[in-house]
């Protein structure tokens, strides 16, 4: 027999009290399409899930001082179906959109995807790039953390035992200013990124790069905010020269290992192609000029 | 740890049932409420065999936990046929002959009555795509994509 306790609160201090209190493992439940494997393959044993979809503004989509913010919880197929976010951050929708099939898509959360602290979490290397704000609370309050600070190593993150992710918020968004995500996998659907590139920039009306963020994921114990990429990029169209810049400052940022999804020389290589690509389509829809899918 | 008490509308109907916290909606479903057409192919969210719908959405069964049903209308397999007569979808992957073993097919015909409600007149990229979480090992899957588009020019009142 279990002794497996569970928990559907409706309120953030009650949530807050119940992960406090517990003196065993106890686990936060979203949309569960990676904590529920896990427990079933016996990597994870808590005494305690805490159901946090119940309390108010964990699922939902909503404008705040220009900018928006996303409930932790919002299941991927809400995320899609918003159309301003579609139009503002193209790049971490498709990048949210790729994470497994349509059945995950119906459960899985911004909050899940960078709490289990993959390295080649889909949604992480796009809400980096975003510039994206995770709203911690717990025990002492509440505090604002950029989404970087997150994730410490695989399966790792920075949150304290009482503490949980409220929301993310993401930054208003300048005119001339987009994002794209690529992955590259072997096939075209339902598999995990060899490498991932998350790009968002603003341009000025000559095509300039402005202001950028740009990661990398899959290359490194945790997803890589890669501040050489945009170091390239900002000041430069994205003539020839910046995009070999690009290529090389990726390639020089990604620590990959070896394993069975590529070697330490081809995830390094495709770092660099899928850095050009990403920016390529980054800058396009910053312009105007492409506002199809990537994927 | 005593059982969790659920309510939920399974199919249409008013339902409840106890369960232990550990078990997902699909155990809740096959083992606790005895609807044994949902099936558990991987118990990983791979392969859609336990494909189920709440509240409208497409979820895999083996990915929730039955608690969390409480307050949630499910629908199955077997709710997708209209009293005693087949759904268009089940009728359709009957005339093609879109399956053969059938260990598949409840998960199919689930995730494209999602499809078809949400996107009456898939491209078959389309469909292609949202089906890509179910997999069949017999059919190649070209069978079941001819079955979706012809339901879905059916439900359209384009075909017979």
């Amino acid at each position: 027999m279990s002794n497996l306790s569970y928990a559907a609160p409706t309120s953030v201090d009650e949530a807050v009290k119940l992960l406090a209190g517990a003196s065993g493992l106890a686990k936060v439940l979203s949309g569960g399409t990676d904590l529920l494997v896990q427990m079933r393959a016996g990597r994870m044993q808590p005494e305690l899930i805490v159901d946090t979809k119940k309390i108010p503004g964990l699922i939902g989509i909503r404008e705040e001082n220009g900018g928006f913010v996303i409930g932790a919880a919002t299941p991927g197929a809400v995320v899609e179906a918003h159309a301003g976010l579609n139009k503002a951050w193209p790049g971490l929708v498709e990048a949210l959109d790729l994470i497994g099939s349509t059945q995950v898509q119906g459960r899985c959360s911004l909050a899940g995807n960078l709490c289990n602290a993959s390295p080649a979490a889909d949604s992480v290397p796009a809400l980096y790039a975003a510039g994206a704000v995770a709203v911690v609370v717990g025990s002492a309050g509440r505090r604002e953390v950029p989404v970087e600070q997150i994730p410490t190593g695989p399966g790792r993150t920075s949150l304290a035992k009482d503490e949980f992710i409220l929301e993310f918020k993401l930054p208003p968004r300048p005119a001339r200013s987009s994002d794209a995500y690529l992955r590259f996998i072997p096939r075209t659907e339902m598999d995990i990124a060899v490498v991932g590139c998350g790009i968002s920039v603003t341009l000025d009306a000559n095509g300039v790069c402005t202001a950028a963020r740009c990661s990398l994921g899959a290359v490194a114990p945790t997803v890589l905010l890669v501040q050489a990429m945009a170091d390239v990029l900002i000041g430069h169209t994205l003539d020839a020269d910046t995009l070999a810049k690009l290529d090389a400052a990726a390639q020089a940022a990604a620590k990959p290992i070896t394993d069975k999804r590529g070697t330490v020389e081809y995830r390094t290589k495709v770092a660099g192609v899928l850095a050009r690509r990403t920016a390529a389509i980054a800058f396009d829809r910053a312009m105007g000029k492409n506002t199809g899918k990537a994927h | 740890m005593a059982k969790q008490h659920v309510t939920a509308t399974i199919n249409g109907e008013e339902s409840e049932f106890l369960c232990e916290t550990q078990q997902t909606m699909l155990d809740v479903l096959r083992d606790v409420v005895g609807l044994t057409g949902s099936k558990e192919g991987c118990a990983s969210g791979d392969c859609g065999a336990c494909s189920i719908l709440v509240d409208g959405t497409l979820v895999c069964s083996c990915l929730m936990l039955g608690v969390e049903a409480q307050g949630k209308s499910i629908t199955t397999i077997e709710g997708i046929a209209q009293g005693d007569h087949l759904h268009p979808i089940q009728q359709k992957f009957l005339e093609h002959a879109a399956l053969q073993c059938g260990f598949c097919t409840p998960g199919l015909i689930v995730a494209t009555k999602a499809l078809l409600d949400e996107n009456p007149n898939p491209t078959e990229t389309e469909a292609r795509y949202w089906l890509a979480g179910n997999l069949c090992r017999c059919t190649g899957y070209d069978k079941v994509i001819r079955a979706v588009m012809d339901a879905a020019a059916v439900m359209r009142g384009e075909a017979a």
